[in-house]
């Protein structure tokens, strides 16, 4: 009697929530005004740096074509990989390029894809405003970066002009992050190679601004993004890579002088995927669109030439019929 | 003096030792002092517990005050953007309530079968019930990630390979928690008097009739009571559903066994609490109101049913 | 009348009946099956651990085939995912027993004090309101905590001790501190419980021989609860080594070898939620890092949690 009336009860509320959640997601997936009548999914893993640029085109192609589903995965640019060349995904983010292994375990699965450049980044080395130093060169970020460093204050860097004296607290991001991987092997060669004892601020590299702002003697690395954002509490250096002192800027990307902190940002799609409607549109939308997301975001946005190289591909992976015309 | 050598247990003896003790100290000093020591310690006592309930609760007071701004029937309805001002959980929500339904449906007969096998059938001092018990009373101590890690393992990859999917989500929290429910199950099955089922018995019925149909109804309140705080609990785990993979960005509403990605309530919160711009950590903050009214209402229903139920033999 | 049927049903041959055979009519498999799908739900609970077991064991053994177990349990370098990796987990295990131990630090006084006020001063009106509060508050989702302590907490102790926090926001005792606020409500309850399970003759007798309340409590009623007490002890350390999100957003991810409250830590809770869901390969040594420290952080816990069952089975049976 009372249990069956609770069976009831329980029975009911459970019916009555499915139901609502039933009726949401109803009105999300019966078409909503104008927009497309393409349908599908297209499945996008990867780089948690580059999600920043994926996640808004997303939305933004997503608002306009609601029967697409769109979902971006940051496992990472190995993990997406990973996924990738196993078929489970139809485009990867990476902040990096493919690596040989990577295109093998690709061209065993039978997985063909191209890098497209959709974005540029400047890592920016950052200290405090305070510090006089200005510029440093690649030998000298070894020196403090490198795997076996001991150096714990900048009178210790050889060479630097001018001297300073501080003690030298430094910030980057863990060892997950593309940027991690972007900076030591550019910087010491090879990927995963830093000194381990530094202030991992893990996933936040706004945590490297709070940390370099507050101590004297800081220094960190991270995105062009954060520089932008947060002018005034930090200042950047220039970095000569070889030919001179060069401060990061959407410029020095863009013309190749901001060796070697400049950096392209990239997505692989899969030609297999290429071959359904929804995901032509994307890609093409992507392209079309990159530039004011990657400003927006806090990116390079790409150079004329760098467009043009980028939709030829685009138009190669697409195939002879596939190709879309391009707009604007 | 004799010794007075009733009391056997140590804990009976520890205490009577302590009475003579300080009947022997408080007859040999004077009054006074002990007045003002007893003061000063039930001072201690109230700060004591002025700290872990203020404590406490400036954690939902804080959440309140620093997500108010971004609070709004949008977080219910909006999917999550990488703007902030547009940015809300519903597809964490959708995922959440599934989540909650696999759980459900796993741990009622899983859990209520259990309790139902040791306490009116099994043979305590058998070697294999003992180890049942024993291992029912560990699992509820293992740490979230653990099961996290039994998730990633053996659920969405290894022998059920079941892949990123809200089952895979479902069936990692059931197991996360399982003993709970077997716990308040068993606490509300030993508290029907024998004397009700051993009537049962004497009028013939077989021991399953007797469970079903005059100690299982019995109990049901506080069964539901134990899925309740289960279901609570499930509500705010976050860290195994990290592992077995909500973690993607996705603005549609999931289904059950879509691999096209999930999210969940505290995951997003998470997410968003980790991401630079300000108004993404209070938008986090929201998130956890939101969490909250849907914790508060569950156990207030809980408690509810508790009260209301609640059979005195 | 209705008693001599009934007798006459039990066979003892009254009124003139046959006598009945007092043997269950049929064999009755259905209950046998019944029994045995229930012992079958039981047995998920053994089939779980198993699989916990196993699914740390094999990764770790693989693990301890590439480094040797005693660099891992005592080296002092720990620099898995960088190369070259590095593998000595003194780091993370003292970054554990570090939040650990502060968190204890504020929960153990603040918890216990506050059971005793509960148990022997509160009247049955406070008690009513005052016990569910705390064990609502006990279900606060961790994330919240988490959250709380990187908003709140962090900014608060760095205005009021402004060079406690080396490097801002993350450290161990601010971390700490938030776990030991939410490892409070198992202290308290746990123990006011057992105190409250201390028969009341024992505290009649104390006072009918003259003690003060205070005199009660702290001379008869709590060695008297003792076990259950330090049971709730052991519980909430068991909690606080096992609690991940507070850690992940409040303790940071430098794994710094020191007990200093002002320093960033990274415990193993962290280090498995970072690494799991970052973007190590699988099947690298890296990766079965996870699955060892696992192993220890698992082992910990089991030991833990297995004192706090001897206790607690203690404190029950007397009294029952």
């Amino acid at each position: 009697m009372r249990s069956s009336r609770w069976i009831a009860v329980v029975a009911s509320a459970s019916l009555l929530t499915v139901g609502v959640a039933a009726c949401g997601s109803d009105d999300d997936d019966s078409g909503s005004g104008g927009g497309g009548d393409l349908s599908g999914t297209i499945r996008i893993d990867g780089s948690s740096t580059v999600a920043p640029l994926s996640e808004p085109v997303a939305e933004l192609f997503m608002e306009e074509n609601p029967d697409v589903r769109v979902t971006v995965g940051t496992s990472g640019t190995g993990g997406g990989f990973e996924k990738f060349c196993n078929g489970e995904t139809d485009i990867s983010d990476a902040s990096r390029p493919i690596e040989t292994d990577e295109e093998q375990a690709c061209r065993q699965n039978g997985i063909e894809t191209s890098q497209l450049t959709v974005a540029n980044d400047a890592l920016s080395v950052v200290v405090n405003p305070e510090n006089p130093v200005t510029c440093m060169t690649v030998d000298q970020l070894v020196q403090v970066w490198g795997p076996n460093s001991e150096v714990d204050s900048w009178s210790q860097i050889d060479g630097l002009q001018p001297a300073y004296d501080a003690e030298l607290t430094l910030f980057g991001p863990g060892t997950d992050s593309g940027t991690f991987d972007y900076f030591t092997e550019a910087i010491n060669g090879e990927e995963g190679v830093q000194r381990s004892n530094y202030n991992n601020v893990g996933e936040d590299d706004n945590q490297t601004v709070t940390g370099v702002s507050g101590a004297p003697g800081g220094m960190g690395y991270f995105g062009f993004s954060f520089l932008q954002e947060n002018e005034g509490k930090i200042k950047a250096l220039e970095i000569d890579g070889g030919d001179g002192c060069v401060a990061p800027s959407a410029a020095t990307v863009q013309n190749g002088t901001y060796v070697p902190l400049g950096r392209g940002l990239f997505i692989y799609p899969s030609a297999e995927a290429l071959q359904r409607p929804e995901a032509q549109e994307f890609l093409q939308f992507y392209l079309d669109n990159v530039n004011d997301v990657a400003e927006q975001a806090g990116f390079i946005s790409l150079t004329d030439a760098q467009m043009s190289k980028a939709q030829s591909q685009l138009d190669a992976l697409l195939g002879e019929g596939g190709g879309e015309e391009t707009t604007g | 003096m004799a010794p007075y050598d009733c009391p056997r247990s140590e804990r009976a003896r520890l205490a009577t030792a302590g009475a003579r003790a300080t009947t022997v100290g408080s007859l040999n000093r004077q009054p006074g002092g002990d007045v003002l020591k007893g003061n000063v310690f039930l001072a201690l006592l109230l700060l004591a517990l002025a700290v872990s309930l203020l404590g406490l609760t400036a954690i939902i007071v804080q959440a309140a005050v620093n997500g108010a701004p971004a609070f709004s029937l949008g977080l219910f309805t909006d999917p999550p953007s990488s703007l902030a001002e547009r940015a809300g959980f519903r597809p964490a929500l959708i995922g959440t309530l599934y989540l909650i339904g696999g759980v459900i449906l796993l741990i009622v007969p899983l859990g209520v079968g259990a309790a139902i096998y040791l306490e009116e059938y099994a043979d305590g001092t058998r070697w294999w019930n003992r180890l049942v018990e024993l291992n029912i009373q560990n699992l509820a101590g293992v740490p979230s990630i653990i099961y996290g890690i039994l998730g990633l393992a053996f659920i969405v990859r290894g022998p059920l390979d079941l892949g990123f999917i809200v089952a895979a989500g479902s069936l990692t929290l059931g197991l996360l928690v399982l003993p709970t429910v077997i716990l308040a199950a068993r606490e509300a099955i030993r508290a029907v008097p024998p004397s009700i089922r051993e009537g049962s018995l004497a009028l013939g019925a077989t021991r399953w009739q007797t469970i079903r149909r005059q100690v299982l109804p019995a109990s049901v309140p506080g069964i539901a009571t134990g899925v309740i705080l289960a279901i609570s609990r499930a509500i705010g785990e976050t860290a195994p559903l990290l592992l077995v993979g909500a973690t993607t960005f996705v603005t549609f509403n999931p289904s059950f066994f879509g691999d096209d990605g999930y999210s969940a309530l505290p995951v997003l919160i998470f997410n968003y609490a980790t991401r630079p711009q300000d108004e993404f950590r209070v938008l986090a903050s929201a998130g956890v109101i939101v969490m909250l009214i849907v914790l508060l209402a569950m156990n207030a229903f809980a408690v509810w049913l508790r009260n209301r139920y609640e059979q005195q033999w | 009348m209705e008693a001599r049927d009934a007798m006459g049903a039990f066979g003892t041959g009254a009124a003139g009946m046959p006598p009945r055979s007092l043997e269950a009519p049929s064999p009755r498999y259905g209950e046998k099956a019944i029994q045995g799908l229930l012992a079958l739900c039981a047995a998920v609970s053994v089939a779980t651990t198993t699989a916990i077991v196993v699914s740390l064991l094999v990764p770790t053994l693989s693990f301890f085939g590439e480094v040797p177990i005693f660099d891992f349990l005592f080296g002092t370098d720990w620099a898995p995912t960088f190369t070259p990796a590095s593998f000595g987990a003194l780091p993370v295990v003292v970054g554990t027993l570090s939040t650990t131990l502060w968190g204890m630090l504020v929960a153990v006084p603040v918890g216990l004090l506050s059971a005793i006020y509960l148990s022997e001063y509160a009247s049955p009106r406070v008690r009513r309101v005052v016990k569910p509060v705390i064990e609502v508050l006990a279900g606060i989702p961790t994330v919240a905590i988490g959250i709380f302590a990187l908003i709140f907490l962090s900014p608060t102790v760095e205005r009021v001790l402004p060079f406690f926090v080396k490097v801002p926001p993350f450290s161990a005792g601010v971390a700490g501190l938030a776990i030991g606020l939410m490892i409070v409500p198992i202290i308290a309850s746990i123990s006011d419980d057992a105190m409250r399970a201390v028969p009341g003759g024992l505290r009649e007798a104390a006072y009918g021989l003259g003690a003060t309340r205070m005199k009660v409590a702290t001379r008869v009623v709590f060695p008297a609860a003792i076990s259950g007490i330090v049971a709730s002890i052991v519980l909430a350390g068991s909690r606080a080594v096992g609690e991940t999100m507070v850690v992940l957003l409040a303790a940071g991810a430098s794994p710094n070898l020191t007990f200093d409250p002002g320093v960033s830590v990274q415990t193993m809770t962290a280090f498995i939620g970072t690494t799991a869901t970052g973007d190590i390969a699988t099947g690298t040594t890296t990766y079965d890092t996870i699955f060892a420290v696992g192993s220890l952080l698992f082992v910990m816990t089991l030991a833990m949690n297995m004192v706090a069952i001897r206790l607690v089975r203690r404190y029950r049976e007397v009294y029952d």
